[in-house]
């Protein structure tokens, strides 16, 4: 996984609440067997129109948003099936931060596996970068995670929390299959007492 | 005296192997399902990186997001859903994971097999890249769905890294009403609580409605708790559960079926223990219920009207709803039992066990299904199927005029063939009522089997209760 560094860039404003992760990414384009590529696909029911062509009612349409790394996103965003498909789509169109008033649990955890920032925000703040991102090509915003802050085109800066273990692996890039497989004997240790305990479970 | 614990608490205790200082911890994960969609990546982790698959015997793969629900013995069509399916069927050979294959009676739905095998037990921690792993809570495991990087670890470790979840106890009690089931008690409770209202919770469900649910109606509460926006669903195991589980392939036999038992039965929450949410709800509120908006928490009473954006005071709600309304082709103020639907879906994860079978051919039985509506009903797995036909119940709907299919999630989805066409409305028993969720530009109404039947017959949303005697 790639480090996450500190971020400046155009923030993309997408206000609807319950941003399903079937809006994200319809289940058709799930039919690949590979992690990449799906950033073409990347809300494409609400991108497109039957025919083809783009949607002017669409943020991400419009040029100030074409290079957006950055969604300010309404409440509850990421909700649904738990496809992970969904981070692929929004990293490979090369957005690195989404921030919101509260995500679904399960896109929450996919996303940091992938090295997409969520940072969750009270509504105040939230409507307040909804407020910049509506600037466009002036709305950059800067993510600075090691300090935990946001820095608005104002200059005004905003705090966030994150939990320390996922600020580790985002910083430092780690794999988390390599960290759990270090922990070999503690996971030898518990079949050998589960064994004893629960023996129907174990064939 | 020790602290009282949840259900959720005493598995989540008996899995933690290790804790961090800052709260996120390594749990053993007892079983693992895998599917089709959202494993191929994961098993190309493993080989790009050399890793094995640690427990092969604790996994079990099945196909069912993308396979034809018609006759599939001449294979899969579709290019691309064809790959996706021996993608997995090799990768289940190269790494030893035992797999029920598209044509065994076994195969079926990822959530209808993990009970019905009996490999679904009490106390365990279950996973399977799939938000509606929730379905197994019914027996009291804690189940519960995670990505395709999550996969991959637990095939490597069969172990996740987790924050341990808050507790909500969510109590249904008192009697349900003529027509009124499973599907309508949860989606009460998530009208009631709306789609992010479970958001960091496991919710373990109770009550005498609870208690007294069949394990299918259980599992159909628990299955949609994902849509409650919780990360599990929870019912303490109790007789019925042991006599569901007895004799399941999968299940322990003889001194370890005792010694099972005797585990299970200290797993219930303790007296006084606490919650950090609570909700309870009166049976008797319960009407049959039905979607009218493209959220799975816009539901109302069946004799309800479309609602009216204008009367909604927060603007960023009216205008979800109007986009809602707008999506769904429906006016304002209109009787919901006269809107007319194209299509009915009766199967899934959420209402394709053979329970839901019987409830929704006791609606069709002796009737015909309207002349302009097409009807499907998709069993959930191989052996719901048979033990219909053994039932008679194929008989009774195929009089009717509905189809029926070969088992897979078919239009739930619409990975398959089984899809809506853009403007189609259908009622379905699936859990997602999302914009292009059976099929891009695609209505859906989610109701229980019961009313899925009716609307069939009656060719619009209807009330069952006008067709039972
Ligand atoms: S039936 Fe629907 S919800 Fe269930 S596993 Fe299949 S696609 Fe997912």
């Amino acid at each position: 996984m790639d480090k996450f560094a500190k971020l400046s860039g155009i923030a993309a404003p997408l206000p609807a609440i319950n941003i399903d992760t079937d809006k994200i990414i319809p289940a058709r384009f799930l039919k690949t067997i590979k992690r990449t590529g799906l950033g073409k696909n990347l809300f494409n029911d609400w991108k497109l129109n039957a025919d083809g062509t783009e949607r002017a009612d669409f943020a991400l349409n419009e040029p100030a948003y074409k290079k957006a790394e950055i969604l300010v996103v309404g409440e509850n965003f990421g909700c649904g099936s738990s496809r992970e498909h969904a981070p692929w789509a929004l990293t490979d169109a090369g957005i690195k931060c989404v921030i919101g008033t509260s995500f679904a649990d399960i896109f929450f955890n996919n996303s940091f596996k992938n090295g997409l920032l969520l940072i969750k925000l009270a509504p105040t703040d939230v409507e307040k970068l909804m407020e910049d991102a509506k600037g466009g090509h002036n709305a950059r915003i800067t993510v600075d995670l090691e300090q935990q802050e946001i820095v608005r085109p104002n200059g005004a800066v905003i705090r966030f929390d994150i939990e320390p273990f996922r600020k580790k692996c985002l910083t430092e890039g780690l794999d988390d299959i390599a960290l759990s497989l270090k922990q070999a004997p503690a996971i030898d240790a518990f079949e050998g007492r589960d064994r004893l305990s629960r023996p129907w479970l174990y064939s | 005296m020790a602290k009282p614990r949840t259900l959720f608490d005493k598995i989540w205790d008996n899995h933690v192997i290790e804790t961090q200082a800052d709260g996120t911890c390594l749990i053993y994960i007892d079983r693992h399902l895998v599917h089709e969609v959202t494993s191929p990546q994961a098993f190309e982790g493993l080989r790009l990186a050399g890793r094995k698959v640690r427990r092969p015997d604790a996994t079990l793969a099945v196909a069912d997001h993308n396979i034809p629900t018609t006759d599939r013995a001449g294979g899969i069509s579709d290019e691309e859903s064809r790959i996706q399916v021996e993608t997995l069927e090799k990768n289940c050979t190269d790494f030893q994971v035992p797999y029920l294959p598209v044509l065994d009676v076994r195969q079926g739905i990822v959530h209808i097999i993990g009970p019905e095998q009996g490999l679904t037990q009490p106390g365990m921690t279950i996973v399977c890249g799939d938000s509606h792993t929730s379905t197994h809570g019914a027996v009291g495991a804690l189940a519960f769905g995670i990505g395709t990087s999550e996969v991959e670890h637990v095939l490597a470790t069969q172990t996740l890294i987790q924050r341990p979840a808050k507790n909500m106890r969510v109590t249904v009690s008192g009697t349900l009403a003529k027509g009124v089931g499973a599907k309508d008690v949860i989606l009460a409770i998530i009208g009631k609580i709306g789609t992010a209202g479970g958001t960091g919770h496991v919710i373990e469900y109770a009550g005498d409605v609870v208690r007294n649910l069949s394990m299918e109606g259980r599992m159909t509460v628990c299955n949609m708790s994902i849509e409650a926006g919780a990360r599990a669903g929870l019912v303490a195991p109790d007789e019925a559960t042991f006599e569901y589980l007895k004799g399941r392939p999968m299940a322990p036999k003889g001194a370890a079926w005792e010694q099972a038992i005797a585990f299970w039965k200290t797993l219930p929450s303790d007296p006084g223990a606490r919650y950090d949410t609570e909700l309870t709800l009166a049976a008797g509120d319960i009407a049959p219920l039905v979607t009218w908006g493209t959220s799975p928490q816009d539901v109302l009473p069946i004799t309800a009207n479309v609602p009216n954006p204008a009367d909604e005071a927060d603007p960023g709600k009216r205008q979800s709803m109007q986009r809602s309304i707008d999506y769904m082709g429906l006016t304002p103020g209109m009787a919901l039992n006269q809107v007319k639907v194209d299509t009915v879906f009766i199967g899934s994860c959420t209402n394709g066990r053979i329970e839901d079978m019987r409830q929704a051919a006791a609606v069709a039985k002796g009737r015909r299904v309207a002349a302009h509506v097409r009807a499907l009903v998709v069993p959930g797995s191989g052996l719901v199927k048979v033990q219909a036909e053994e039932e008679g119940l194929d008989r009774v709907f195929l009089e009717a005029g509905f189809e029926w299919r070969e088992p897979g999630c078919s239009m739930c989805l619409a990975m398959n063939e089984d899809k809506l066409k853009p403007g189609e409305r259908s009622a379905s028993t699936s859990n997602r009522n999302f914009e292009g969720r059976q099929g891009p530009g695609g209505r859906t109404h989610l109701v229980s089997p019961a009313m899925a039947a009716a609307a069939a017959i009656r060719g619009t949303l209807a009330d069952v209760r006008e067709l039972l005697s």
